[in-house]
């Protein structure tokens, strides 16, 4: 299954037209791909922050922004300026090493993880045999990075609030790694690519949210959690703990924490896409529209099709569940500590675990439908 | 020296200071949360030293138990209890320093002892296993190591209960240390009023 469009060599060949080294044409391009992905990160937050203000709005029949740009569109860029210019302090009695270490410890992983979200066969930074795991081990360094600005505020505030998000992401991080492990099962790979076309048989009858419908339920309720959204946003629940652990927090430092929590929704919610909704896959199989078309499957024309067509339902799908997210936040209550871990302890592993074994006892009897 | 090497010489250098540095920080620095946060640095760079080794799953596994786990239940725990008190000055301090720097340097011209004198099997770069080897350790775990594998889980899952047992008092009709019987009640409730001897 090796199609697609393969950016890299074929830039590659160009570079070398110029009598480059293969070397130095490999170093030019390494950058491209993450600088892509970060701008690509950077306008999904803008873009997500962009909906929450509206889609709010609509939940509480008010407006949203409107001035700024039509439909108000610009008030992010607004936004990210105002906190751009804003002072940078650092509270005297504070700990200034930690302090300024803390969101970055929280930001940096986040966006390590992007290295494995494909958007195409070849569209993604590197294919890396660990693949998914890679994304379970960086996101549990982040709440080191909380714990760190917790403590360095010298504020009980925001040390409470670090403590909780330690706890919450914890106990959150098992039910997760294990309705991932069910996936992986069925795929027989940790990669995120073989868990695409894993799932890109019969288009959207293969997809992996009608094999592992408790896995999904399991894995976007612990998404959400290690996201610290409404309804489990408790390390920033703002009546009991002022912001949390940003609550000594101002200028690009603050916006450093809310890139990183945006970027981490995002991501989640590419993730569920790629793990449950056939990632790149279009809901018909792309090889039926290709003999539909009488045209064959390495065709030009087919291959930039499938590629965008492949980067548009990746952010299609991801964009959904971005707004099942907000509409959540904007329409539920919040948890009480002692529910939200028993949720994660008394409900979510026990449930995943039998999911795991039900899913291996399936592999065994039908290995046809669940991966052999 | 090709661009590829090049890079990996840089990558272990760095590492290798970092991990050196970092870890005579956490036994060295005054400050305990200092040295908690130093660890995971440590631990970090370990795990980078494996990606230098194309051991991508270990690399992985290290920076989800040891950064991910380890560490963050050992700064949880530092900020539970985070006492602000000055430690007694000790007097002999300077003889035990000697004395543990001297059992230290022994183990360093141990190790390095050993490291001069074993001869290394080292695999060529072109028989690495690379992505290969998360495969070839899932099955040395379920074949090969399988016992060691389960025993290890047995203990864990002891220490575990064990753990549960010491933090809950109201299984234990006795405390543990005091030997005093415990009231069975609430374990929220505190220990003394807190209203009566007010006044």
């Amino acid at each position: 299954m090796e199609y697609g469009l393969d950016l890299e060599y074929s830039f590659n060949e160009f570079l070398k037209g110029f009598g480059l080294s293969s070397e130095i044409a490999h170093i030019i391009w390494l950058p491209l791909p993450m600088l892509l992905v970060l701008v690509a990160a950077v306008v999904g937050v803008l873009v997500t922050v962009w909906l929450e203000r509206k889609i709010s709005a609509a939940a509480q029949q008010r407006i949203g922004p409107e001035y700024a740009g039509a439909l108000g569109v610009l008030q992010p860029i607004a936004d990210g300026l105002k906190l751009l210019v804003k002072e940078d302090i650092i509270p005297a009695k504070a700990d200034g090493i930690l302090f300024t270490a803390g969101p970055i410890l929280v930001l940096v992983p986040v966006i390590l993880s992007w290295l494995i979200v494909p958007f195409g066969q070849n569209l993604l930074i590197s294919n890396v045999g660990i693949g998914i795991f890679l994304w379970i081990a960086l996101s549990s360094i982040q709440p080191i990075g909380l714990l760190m600005s917790g403590y360095a505020s010298n504020n009980k505030y925001s040390l409470l609030g670090g403590l909780r998000a330690a706890a919450q992401s914890i106990s959150y991080e098992i039910p997760l790694a294990l309705s991932v492990l069910a996936i992986v099962l069925m795929t027989n790979s940790l990669s995120t690519v073989d868990i695409v076309n894993q799932q890109s048989g019969a288009g959207i009858l293969s997809w992996n949210i009608w094999r592992q419908p408790v896995g999904f339920i399991v894995f976007w309720i612990c998404a959400l959690a290690e996201c610290e959204r409404l309804p489990f946003d408790l390390p920033e629940a703002e009546e009991e703990l002022v912001a949390g652990y940003q609550t000594e927090y101002a200028g690009m430092k603050f916006a450093l924490f809310y890139l990183g929590s945006y970027i981490n929704l995002i991501l989640s919610a590419l993730l569920v896409s790629i793990l449950y909704l056939g990632g790149w896959g279009f809901p018909i199989p792309v090889e039926l529209i290709a003999k539909f078309l009488n045209l064959p499957i390495n065709a030009p024309f087919i291959q930039v099709f499938t590629a965008s067509i492949g980067i548009v339902m990746t952010v299609l799908k991801a964009y959904l569940l971005v707004f099942i997210a907000i509409l959540l936040r904007w329409t539920t209550p919040r948890v009480r500590i002692d529910q939200l871990l028993d949720l994660g302890w008394k409900f979510l592993l026990p449930i995943s675990l039998a999911n795991l074994l039900i899913t291996a006892g399936l592999k065994l009897a039908f290995p046809q439908f669940f991966g052999g | 020296m090709s661009i590829a090497i090049t890079t990996q010489f840089i990558c272990f250098t760095v590492l290798s200071l970092v991990v050196i540095i970092g870890a005579l920080g956490v036994v060295l620095l005054e400050s305990i949360v200092y040295s908690a946060f130093l660890l995971g640095g440590v631990f970090m760079s370990v795990a980078g030293l494996y990606l230098l080794l194309n051991a991508s799953f270990v690399a992985a596994a290290q920076v989800l138990v040891y950064v991910g786990a380890v560490n963050v239940l050992i700064i949880f725990a530092i900020m539970l209890v985070n006492k602000k008190e000055d430690l007694k000055p000790i007097n002999d301090i300077k003889s035990r320093r000697i004395i543990s720097t001297s059992i230290c340097l022994t183990l360093l011209s141990l190790l390095i002892r050993v490291d001069l004198t074993n001869v290394w099997s080292l695999s060529s770069p072109q028989n690495s296993i690379g992505e290969e080897s998360t495969i070839r350790i899932g099955e040395h775990l379920f074949s090969d190591y399988l016992l060691p594998f389960e025993v290890a889980s047995v203990l864990l899952l002891m220490a575990m209960i064990g753990a549960i047992v010491l933090a809950r008092r109201d299984v234990m009709s006795k405390d543990i240390s005091t030997g005093l019987p415990v009231d069975q009640e609430l374990i929220e409730k505190s220990s003394e009023p807190l209203l009566t001897n007010k006044n």
